[in-house]
């Protein structure tokens, strides 16, 4: 093999710097987030339910907001049904985050975890949070 | 200069390394260096029987707003309205005229009325230089102006994203800002400058003690303008101005025989801006004011 230690060289450079983010980020992996719902809102009312189940929530937020959005903007429709009958007004700054008033460790737990920049606040205001 | 084979893969593998470390490495140094913005609070109100609504929505066919002049006589009959609509809608003040963003505002009677100036500026006919020989207190007088929210808008019929529309329900012309593209179409179709552009991101211009948490800013480079505080309507409340006006703001159904709008306009005489584009604004001034017809 012509320059058989260069080229061997050159082939551990080229993994070491290919498993670069492996191995940089070994250890550090963050905890799976659990996001909070303990806001004062909750704790007074008692009710730990959201507008719909929260395996629902969960997984169909993103869309459920996205139909909020166009229901209150766009049909003017600002009463959600959810699947128990019950009545919502639409409105993501008075009725989510009436209750959801903690974004940083509700909202932003999970956004951060999995790198996505919702471009609501932009806009929206993120409640102000107290220290407790 | 040609590269033979061996040089093409070591510049190849090169590449494709340094563009995985680098992705990886900026996502990292962009996670530490992200810091969240703060804002306000939402504040609880009492809640009924449906979840967040306190009264039941106000409806019509058509909204319409009555201007009555004559309620208007300080500065500060005008600025009532107008700082309400400022303080509810979170509007910035840049400070600087040109990247004004404005809601409802004054005018002069020449601007707000231009097709009831017939006669070349310069030309003085007895010390009118309008050759209107209207009342002069007239022709200082500040007209309170907002989107006239015309039966036939011209600003929705050229937006690209249907950002802009009016309400088959009520008759609104209604801005959502998530669609909006900021093409500023609709501020050229807008005959009566009632269209604002964001030239700059507006939350850094609102005093913190005007903020209102209930009803989000606007992000830079939307268009924005009067939505006869639609939300305020779903609340089964009347528009901030409305409210502030001392009854010099009439605000109700068009549609509606009864209404107090209508009843005011069928024993009055009323204007409108710009009639003859056809817009059909649902803006109407008693401009001798009721006192005076």
């Amino acid at each position: 093999m012509y320059n058989g230690g260069k080229i061997m060289l050159g082939l551990l450079i080229f993994l070491a710097v290919v498993t670069f983010p492996f191995w940089y980020n070994l250890g550090t992996a963050d905890t799976i987030p659990k996001p909070k719902i303990e806001t004062p809102f909750i704790k007074q009312h008692g009710i730990k339910k959201c507008v719909e189940s929260k395996d629902y929530m969960r997984r169909e937020h993103m869309q459920l907001l996205d139909t909020w959005r166009n229901d209150a903007v766009r049909k003017g429709e600002r009463i959600y049904v959810n699947s128990e009958g019950k009545r919502y007004l639409i409105d993501l700054q008075n009725t989510c985050l009436k209750c959801h008033s903690n974004k940083k460790d509700f909202c932003d737990k999970c956004h951060n975890y999995m790198a996505v920049k919702p471009y609501c606040w932009d806009c929206h205001f993120a409640p102000k949070e107290n220290k407790s | 200069m040609s590269i033979n084979r061996r040089q093409f893969i070591k510049l190849a593998g090169l590449s494709a390394v340094l563009s995985v470390g680098g992705i990886t490495a900026i996502d990292k140094v962009k996670a530490n260096a992200q810091e969240l913005p703060s804002g306000a609070r939402a504040t609880a109100s009492a809640a009924g029987q449906i979840f967040g609504q306190s009264k039941p929505p106000l409806t019509a066919k058509r909204w319409g707003m009555v201007v009555d002049l004559s309620k208007f006589q300080t500065p500060e009959d005008y600025q009532k309205c107008i700082d309400a609509c400022n303080r509810i809608h979170n509007i910035p003040d840049f400070g600087e005229k040109k990247d004004e963003v404005k809601w409802i505002w004054t005018d002069t009677f020449e601007h707000t009325f231009p097709d009831s100036n017939p006669r070349d500026r310069k030309e003085v006919k007895d010390g009118d230089e309008l050759g209107l020989f209207i009342p002069e207190e007239l022709k200082e007088k500040r007209f309170l102006l907002l989107c006239n929210h015309c039966d036939n808008p011209p600003c929705t019929r050229v937006c690209p994203t249907k950002a802009t529309w009016k309400r088959e329900s009520d008759g609104i012309v209604m801005m959502d800002q998530h669609r909006c593209i900021g093409c500023r179409f609709c501020m050229a179709a807008c005959p009566f400058g009632a269209r604002s552009f964001n030239w700059r991101d507006p939350r850094p211009f609102i005093k913190e003690e005007n903020l209102n948490p209930e009803y989000p800013t606007r992000a830079i480079g939307v268009v924005e303008k009067c939505i006869f505080c639609v939300e305020r309507l779903e609340q089964g409340l009347k528009p901030a101005c409305v409210e502030k006006s001392n009854g010099g703001l009439v605000f109700g159904d068009l549609d509606d025989k009864n209404s107090d709008v209508r009843k005011l306009l069928r024993t009055h005489f009323s204007i409108r801006r710009k009639p003859q584009l056809g817009t059909q604004p649902s803006v109407y001034y008693l401009i001798g004011g009721i006192k005076n017809v």
